[in-house]
């Protein structure tokens, strides 16, 4: 097997292995019901973890995405609550504005020459500032269409429904995957990743994919975070704090390189599996305290960690040798 | 001497001014600002209150600014602290005296800062995920020790670290003093400075000539670890409890923050800790202006988010080309002048 396959085998085996050992110990957690909302209550968590898939693909990182949500929830809850707007043309100015958001991000980080990493920090607070500046206080959703989407479902056999929004998330992965592997686009965020001198002189636009990239990024936090404000059915300014991190560490769980250049979308959908299905044990359990999450989660990153640099090991001296 | 002195004033100026321009620009909206009292033995006043309340973000900007020389990130020191807190707090509860708490408190941070150094520095992990780890799994471990409750104390020894004083200042004020002067002295007055710089711009080629980077890079991920411990500690002292959940919550972006308003480059080599301090003191001074002049609240984080822009568009190498080049178009043209002459 190719070493670049490894990370993505190890998370499957893993999220099987463990999926069968919940099931061994609490055989309900094999219902439909129990992965149909495993898809819903992460379907806002994975839109956002395929826009940082790329991001992080490319050997970057975009830490607004949680505040971007955020503030697409309390505009949509103040524009419905305020004008008569359809919430299906709210919904399309407001994936403009995250959009643009995004593309503004990349293009600073690309003229400026800025770290990533510290643009994305000045969006994450711009973008929080001006969710508070909207509104400090949770504003219910009333509108009847937001009723209409929510009753919309597909029942699966057995009693689970796949959601409106948990099917969107679907969606947007197999979207995912065919930008990453079939589209010019994706090749160049492969490329960018592996290394940004040698991207330029292969002819790779790289202005115009750095730029694309955030702005996917950003329309995808858009979306995620209408699918928050789905869920939850309002809009606040203090939601999805902390929600980079869970996308990051998703991404990573699903074998991405955190250096950028080597990866799959499809894993990441694994990797929010594997964080669901955490909580979802926790919650069948009910005598161990939610922050066992957390230590699971990072225990879990630190392995997957350890595994990849075995994997980059091992696959250079494979290199020296050949 | 005085040439030493000039050079150390040329390299803050900027921070300098900044600080300067904002405590103006706040005095003009609250005329009290300046105004200093003693009262019960003890300073009071706007610009104190803002040393004070900087204090955790100046202790951990300093360990961060030391990690950030040697090109790495320590993104775990906000959970540290929460870690650290939890740990003073249930150790002074459980009856030990108040050094066996600060002992092993102090020993808590250091023992993260290592276990991330030995991540970074013996596994080779990029700083950014190495420390990500602790920052995920930090506030677990922290709940883990508080038991998921707000771990209250009321030991006045350790109370009075977060809110005692000291010859008129506010204890964490001396805190964050002494600490900033003893490592800035040991990092200067020793060559681990320009060592330590040496991995920051070329890790390779500083072990290759000789540098013992496992050992430094794991020296300075423990100094940051003790920062955060410190830090934490007064933030548990000055709420008199632990709070897992939101002791030291987002702190390590304002420390990362305050390291580059600081002018020290995200990619390593050259930095100053006594401008990382400035920058934290920076922060502070915007949050407490924003809130003394009457701005909503809500706009603090906007006005924060311009000001990094800001000066992230200045410190950024296109805008620094710019400036290099129009000075030197100015160098070039004045010979040409006394040459026409």
């Amino acid at each position: 097997m190719k070493p670049k396959y490894l990370p993505l085998t190890a998370t499957i085996v893993i999220f099987v292995l463990s999926y069968a050992l919940c099931a061994a110990q609490y055989p309900n957690i094999l219902s439909t019901r129990v992965i149909g909302n495993l898809l819903t209550d992460n379907a806002f968590l994975g839109i956002a973890a395929v826009g940082m898939t790329f991001v992080i693909l490319s050997g970057g990182i975009d830490l607004s995405i949680g505040s971007v949500i955020a503030f697409t929830g309390v505009f949509l809850a103040v524009v419905l609550d305020n004008t008569a707007i359809h919430p299906l043309a709210a919904f399309a100015l407001v994936l403009l504005i995250t959009t643009l958001f995004g593309a503004v991000m990349g293009a600073i980080i690309h003229y400026l020459e800025m770290p990533a990493f510290i643009v994305t920090l000045a969006g994450m607070f711009l973008a929080r500032g001006m969710a508070f500046v909207l509104s400090i206080d949770s504003i219910a959703i009333k509108h009847p269409f937001y009723g209409t989407m929510k009753a919309l479902y597909y029942k699966l056999p057995g009693g689970g429904r796949i959601t409106l929004i948990g099917g969107l998330m679907l969606l947007v992965f197999a979207i995912g995957i065919l930008i990453a592997h079939r589209t010019r686009f994706g090749t160049d965020v492969y490329a960018l990743g592996g290394g940004t001198a040698t991207a330029k002189l292969m002819g790779v636009p790289v202005g115009r994919t750095t730029i694309l990239i955030y702005a996917l990024s950003g329309l995808l936090a858009g979306l995620s975070g209408i699918v928050f404000s789905l869920y939850t059915s309002a809009g606040y300014s203090l939601a999805a704090v902390g929600v980079e991190l869970d996308a990051i560490t998703a991404v990573v769980i699903g074998g991405t390189l955190l250096t950028g250049g080597s990866g799959f979308v499809a894993g990441t959908f694994i990797g929010i599996l594997i964080q669901g299905l955490i909580q979802t044990y926790i919650t069948f359990d009910g005598s161990l305290s939610s922050w066992w999450t957390k230590i699971l989660i990072g225990l879990l990153l630190f392995v997957f960690i350890l595994m990849q640099k075995g994997i980059v090991y091992v696959s250079r001296r494979e290199q020296r040798h050949a | 001497m005085t040439a030493i002195l000039k050079s150390y004033a040329l390299r803050l100026l900027p921070q300098i001014i900044a600080l300067a321009a904002i405590l103006l620009m706040v005095s003009f909206v609250f005329p009290g600002f300046f105004r200093l009292e003693i009262q019960n033995g003890r300073l009071y006043g706007s610009l104190i209150d803002i040393l004070n309340r900087g204090a955790p973000v100046v202790l951990l900007a300093i360990g961060m600014t030391v990690v950030i020389a040697t090109k790495g990130i320590d993104l775990s020191v906000g959970a540290v602290m929460a870690i650290c807190g939890a740990v003073a707090a249930s150790s002074i509860t459980s009856g030990h005296s108040l050094a066996m708490t600060l002992v092993i408190t102090l020993g808590t941070g250091i023992l993260c800062g290592l276990w991330n150094g030995v991540l970074v520095a013996i596994l080779d992990i990029q700083p950014i995920i190495a420390t990500l780890v602790l920052m995920v799994a930090g506030r677990g471990i922290a709940q883990l020790v508080t038991e998921g409750a707000i771990l209250t104390f009321n030991d006045p020894g350790l109370i009075f670290l977060g809110s005692g004083s000291f010859a008129w200042l506010p204890l964490p004020v001396i805190i964050w003093l002494v600490f900033g002067i003893l490592v800035a002295l040991i990092v200067r007055k020793t060559a681990l400075g320009m060592l330590i710089e040496a991995i920051g711009i070329n890790r390779q080629a500083s072990t290759l000539s000789g540098v013992l980077t496992p050992v430094l890079l794991i020296a300075a991920y423990m100094l940051s670890g003790l920062c955060a411990a410190i830090a934490g500690i007064i933030a548990a002292a000055d709420i008199k409890g632990a709070d897992a959940n939101n002791a030291g919550l987002w702190l390590e972006l304002d420390a990362i923050l305050a390291v580059v308003i600081g002018g020290t480059s995200l990619l390593g080599g050259r930095f100053s800790i006594a401008a990382s301090v400035l920058g934290a003191i920076i922060i502070q001074s915007i949050n407490t202006g924003i809130l003394l002049s009457g701005f909503p609240p809500e706009f603090n984080l906007i006005i924060k988010a311009a000001i990094i822009v800001f000066i992230l568009v200045l410190q950024s190498p296109p805008v620094r080309n710019a400036f290099t080049f129009v000075a030197l178009l100015r160098a070039s043209r004045k010979p040409t002048e006394r040459q026409a002459r």
